[in-house]
């Protein structure tokens, strides 16, 4: 690239007139072309190994949620108020820089997170990747799943179940990186007195998903399984 | 730090398709097109920092699009040589497409490589073999052959006439030294 070092990457005046009027003539590419050709892409990448990380959008209640996905599983799902353009860059970064919107390899996913958002669904059933997470870290956010729907846990208990009772503070580190939120379930674990506590998809959006996952219990209780 | 691939895929997939279309024509352009960024998303973590990416994108597109020529030709059939199949919603531009489909290889490619893919003629010297004037040059010729047989640029015909003058004056576009 030294060419542009030398300049000569900015055409003439005369030059830069002619490529305009070419590109003007020969019209914008539409974007049902492009998207067809982004398709055909992640066709083959997929073929040759080459999608390290997949992602798409899910239209929600707590608004858009991104979620990514490795070859290995989901591994991460992230809130609008975590800028979604700054964790794609982060995924780049710590997994890998082969990152695609792939809407198709994440349709279990979408598929899932609306049936819980419905009520219709207390378990998620998918792969896990949780490369993101290490150390006391992981180990609390594979603890998390053994909260049931409709129910919470102390963060103190929660730090007792990993096997550090003292580390509670270090339970509330875990649960705020926790990178698969909602499908891992770090919004059922709240304050000792009861209160929710903060939670990286925002105060209100945890409010919401306890009282979502209230409502889907009956008085009586859990009634335990979960419609096809 | 590289970012995600699908914001290059955003940012150049229509220069690049732009790029193999008038290499290859609009139809096989496709295949070039997903040919060129699955070999670009196969380098893209080891790609320097500081490269022109839409120029290493180009120069791949370039090579993919020959790729497939060749291929689309080994195949036999020789069915056209003007690309026929074209979506009804991009047959507005057929006379431009067509037009760029008939010029001699070089100029083509010059055209493709330059005007469409925005590299600089010392670069496109470096893809097509010669001298950088001798790049300038053939772009010139197919430029001045499109304006003269595409009727969608007979109505620019002042800025035409401006550029064939110069030309003919023996002054050239000097982005080349």
């Amino acid at each position: 690239m030294t060419a542009h070092e030398n300049g000569e990457i900015r055409p003439t005046a005369l030059t830069a007139r002619t490529t305009d009027a070419l590109a003007a003539a020969l019209a914008p590419v539409d974007d049902a072309t492009l998207d067809g050709l982004r398709t055909l892409l992640a066709e083959r990448a997929e073929r040759d190994g080459l999608l390290d990380v997949a992602y798409r959008t899910v239209d929600g209640p707590l608004g858009t949620l991104l979620v990514a996905a490795t070859p290995a599983g989901l591994v991460r799902v992230a809130f609008e108020v975590q800028d979604h353009a700054a964790v794609l860059a982060d995924l780049a970064a710590r997994v890998s820089p082969r990152v695609l919107a792939v809407p198709r390899r994440l349709d279990a996913v979408a598929r899932q997170l609306d049936e819980y958002f419905a009520g219709t669904r207390r378990r998620f059933d998918l792969p896990l990747d949780l490369r993101l997470s290490h150390g006391f870290r992981r180990a609390v956010v594979e603890h998390l799943a053994e909260i049931a729907y409709g129910r919470t846990a102390s963060y103190a208990q929660v730090a007792a179940a990993a096997g550090s009772p003292r580390a509670v503070r270090a339970v509330g580190t875990a649960c705020a990186l926790n990178p698969v939120p909602v499908v891992v379930p770090c919004h059922r674990v709240v304050r000792s007195d009861g209160t929710p506590g903060r939670y990286a998809g925002g105060a209100a959006a945890k409010a919401a998903l306890l009282a979502l996952e209230a409502d889907g219990v009956a008085p009586g209780g859990d009634r335990g399984g979960r419609p096809a | 730090m590289h970012p995600p691939f699908e914001d290059v895929v955003r940012a150049h997939g229509a220069t690049v398709l732009r790029v193999c279309r008038a290499v290859v024509g609009v139809h096989d352009a496709q295949d070039a097109w997903a040919e060129t960024f699955l070999a670009a998303l196969r380098a893209w973590p080891t790609l320097d920092e500081g490269a022109n990416v839409e120029a290493w994108l180009v120069t791949i597109a370039h090579r993919k699009a020959i790729d497939v020529w060749r291929a689309t030709r080994r195949r036999a059939v020789p069915v056209a040589e003007l690309p026929e199949r074209v979506d009804a919603g991009e047959g507005r531009d057929l006379d431009l497409w067509a037009a760029i489909a008939r010029l001699p290889d070089r100029q083509r490619h010059a055209v493709a490589l330059h005007h469409l893919g925005g590299l600089p003629y010392a670069e496109v010297a470096d893809v097509l073999g010669g001298t950088p004037a001798a790049a300038r040059r053939a772009a010139a010729d197919g430029i001045a052959t499109l304006r003269r047989t595409s009727l969608r640029w007979a109505g620019g015909g002042d800025e035409g006439r401006q550029d064939r003058e110069r030309h003919g004056d023996g002054h050239d576009e000097g982005d080349e030294r």
